[in-house]
């Protein structure tokens, strides 16, 4: 009995790991700005192009920043919940960051999908999107009134990491 | 006799020609799935400087694209890694260090993008894991060879005798 209890301790030790190790996505690579103050930028309004939103702009407030683009499938899948969201009053205000996308198909974009944006920054290049790390498209950023970055989420925002995640933060961020 | 084996012969050859065109439409459906991956092309170089390209290169091929992870930012086709080549030419341009783009990288996308991470106590366990699991699988060899030994050498002079008869008997009985 005793010669077998070493080898069934290594293999739930492995078995243990090897679950955790299948629980983790690798596509989900750690920010390192998290808690780090959110890069400078100045960007021309998607809707007013003449108009520039800059990041000293928004201190002061909690605020989110979805990036997005007209290209973006997973985009599509999470916009309903951002705009519902928008819709029940939004007890945050969500700027859009319209990642290497044409303007006129982000415009035809919000306009048969909702805007759920209080305003969207076109980074037609993609340079503010490097700065702020990201890698795929949608990702979502909380940034709290001193203008540091609290939360980063990779993929849709679903209504469960709004409920969980996102709105809780906000709260205690905002308090 | 080759007449009638002809039929069979044909329709061995049809049915393997079969198999063959059911084989590469299984094998171009697979790669349509991971195709935006696995084109894996060489990059195209921007040849106004061979030099500079070189150096672009030199740089990229120690990165981690974060779009297709198993590919360095020197081979892949993703629009990001285009982007991020963009990006180490125009700041060789400026006159940037080696060490000062990688470092633009890092502080993005965090250690990840690293091919040879920096041994720092978060890492630790990445360089060390693999040594630590050779030096234990040794300490088992070695207690396992000794105790098997300490087995061989605890027969007594009485165990031997035993032995020696029990195999003679069996001589015995084979003649």
């Amino acid at each position: 009995m005793k010669r077998f209890l070493l080898p069934a301790v290594v293999f739930a030790l492995l078995v243990g790991l090897l679950a955790v190790g299948l629980k983790l996505d690798p596509h989900e690579v750690p920010s390192p700005l998290i808690d780090k103050p959110a890069p400078a930028f100045s960007l021309p309004r998607l809707d007013q192009p003449g108009r520039t939103i800059s990041a000293q702009d928004l201190r002061g407030k909690v605020w989110m920043l979805n990036v997005w683009a007209s290209w973006c499938v997973a985009c599509r899948q999470e916009h309903p919940v951002l705009v519902d969201f928008f819709q029940r009053g939004g007890a945050v205000p969500v700027y859009g960051l319209n990642y290497k996308d044409k303007r006129e198909d982000a415009l035809a974009w919000l306009q048969r999908f909702g805007n759920p944006y209080v305003a969207s920054l076109s980074d037609t290049e993609g340079l503010v999107g490097i700065d702020f790390g990201v890698y795929g498209v949608p990702e979502t950023f909380v940034i709290d009134k001193a203008g540091v970055i609290r939360l980063k989420h990779i993929g849709p925002v679903t209504p469960e990491v709004l409920r969980d995640t996102i709105l809780p933060l906000v709260k205690k961020l905002d308090a | 006799m080759p007449d009638r084996l002809a039929p069979a012969a044909r329709r061995g050859r049809l049915l393997a020609g079969r198999r063959m065109a059911w084989l590469i439409c299984v094998a171009a459906a697979a790669s349509s799935f991971i195709a935006p991956c696995a084109a894996a092309r060489e990059a195209p170089p921007l040849a106004a400087d061979p030099a500079l390209e070189a150096r672009v290169m030199h740089i990229a091929e120690e990165l981690r694209c974060l779009v297709c992870q198993n590919e360095s930012l020197a081979a892949s086709q993703a629009d990001l890694a285009v982007d991020l080549r963009k990006q180490i030419r125009q700041k060789l341009q400026q006159g940037q260090s080696r060490a000062q783009i990688i470092d633009f990288l890092v502080q993005r996308y965090g250690d990840f993008v690293l091919y040879r991470p920096p041994l720092k106590p978060r890492n630790w366990l990445l360089w060390a894991g693999p040594f630590v699991l050779l030096a234990l699988a040794l300490g088992v060899l070695v207690v396992n060879i000794r105790k098997r030994r300490r087995h061989a050498a605890a027969l007594t002079p009485a165990d031997h005798q035993r032995a020696r008869l029990l195999l003679e008997e069996g001589e015995g009985r084979g003649t």
